[in-house]
């Protein structure tokens, strides 16, 4: 019995994965509305209990791909795959009001030149105290403050060790992971209420998935704000990190 | 038709995509520059283009609005593949940048916000548009600038 069952569920990934996530969809919504009195969104309640998923199936198929590698779970990593992840996020540039993007253009540019840089100087800063006194670890974990994308590129084109290609991607990885839950959280404090602000949060802040999550679990109508500038972050990092902000790195250490 | 928006929907990302796989090739570098932001250009202008000649149907919204509404769940699905354990298991130096670079970004987004004065918040957008009767605004031009 268990055997057909597992057969059926690995049969169908994705509408086993459309289950489950409306399932974690529908307690999020029970306990936002009863255990935090409408307080929490219901969307940032679902994020942290995919998080604590990812967590158990990490834990216990040892895999990297969190509760993805569990077999009948696979559909899990079609669903939240890049492939379906993109899609949607473009779709949701069907609500975007042209006008305001616009208002918000030399903004939002300020705030991704802002977000590629700070990221930067504090993870090589960081980098520098906790002793590495190489450029290239200094550049790659630096560039992993970025996003978890930009380190490991950032780190491959400037042949970095491994295990510093690991640190950087975990940096970028954790700090997306922040922002997802962070967000709901700080909202009304820096004034994330409006288009202009959450593109330039969305420049700022950088992670795709991080700033469409945080942003999703604070107001969904922010989305595609943020997702507008987010998008060019990464690239944006993948060029200037291991150019530009390599060579100033070295310049400084003196190599 | 349904299946026309969500064909356009591919469409529009398949390009984007590939727009921004040329880019980051021209520009040498070993990744998509800006696909997705792109492709939500791309639809942008096609959502213009249709409204202007009337081809904007019913149907053909939906199909591109479904999969719109289904973006928290894929977030969500997401989630749930993340490598939280790395995330966790790698020491001080990663927990304290990834905390310092969020607060840093925090705080700069709170000050350009302030600098730039208040704006319409969503809330006041949607009371507005809906005071005016005024769905889809379609301006003269757009521009690029992500």
């Amino acid at each position: 019995m268990a055997d057909i069952l597992a057969k059926v569920l690995v049969a169908n990934g994705l509408l086993t994965a459309f289950v489950v996530v409306g399932a974690i969809m529908s307690i999020s919504l029970v306990v936002s509305r009863y255990v935090t009195a409408d307080r929490i969104h219901a969307s940032a309640i679902a994020i942290v209990i995919g998080l604590a998923l990812a967590l158990v199936g990490g834990a216990v198929t040892g895999g990297k791909n969190g509760i993805a590698d569990v077999p009948f779970l696979s559909g899990m990593g079609l669903l939240g795959g890049s492939m379906l992840r993109d899609f949607a996020i473009v779709a949701t540039a069907f609500e975007v009001d042209v006008v305001r993007a616009r208002q918000a253009g030399m903004i939002g540019a300020l705030a991704l030149a802002l977000g590629t840089v700070l990221p930067f100087i504090v993870g090589a800063t960081l980098a520098i105290a906790f002793g590495y006194t190489d450029a290239v670890s200094i550049t790659t974990i630096g560039a992993g403050a970025i996003t978890y994308i930009v380190g490991p590129v950032t780190g491959a084109a400037l042949g970095a060790d491994s295990a510093v290609m690991a640190l950087s991607i975990a940096i970028g990885v954790f700090k997306a992971v922040l922002v997802m839950i962070g967000t709901p959280l700080v909202a009304r404090l820096i004034r994330l209420d409006n288009p202009r602000s959450a593109m330039v949060f969305g420049g700022l802040m950088g992670t795709v998935s991080g700033v469409s999550a945080g942003l999703a679990a604070t107001d969904r109508r922010l989305v595609p704000y943020g997702a507008l500038t987010a998008t060019f972050h990464t690239g944006l990092g993948c060029l200037v990190a291991p150019s530009i902000l390599f060579v100033i790195v070295r310049t400084m250490a003196g190599q | 038709m349904i299946i026309l928006g969500v064909a356009l929907l591919a469409l529009c990302t398949l390009a984007g995509s590939l727009l921004g796989e040329l880019l980051g090739a021209l520009l040498g570098v070993k990744s998509n520059v800006g696909g997705v932001g792109i492709a939500m250009i791309l639809l942008i202008v096609a959502r213009i283009a249709l409204a202007r000649g009337a081809l904007l149907g019913r149907d053909l919204r939906l199909g591109i609005e479904f999969w719109g509404a289904l973006y928290i769940p894929i977030v969500v699905a997401m989630a749930t593949e993340q490598n939280v354990i790395l995330a966790l298991r790698s020491g001080p130096l990663v927990i304290i940048a990834a905390i310092l670079t969020v607060a840093v970004c925090l705080i700069a987004v709170a000050i350009l916000a302030r600098l730039c004065g208040p704006m319409e918040t969503m809330d006041q957008i949607e009371l507005r548009k809906a005071a005016t009767g005024d769905a889809i605004p379609v301006p003269s031009a757009i521009t690029s600038d992500g």
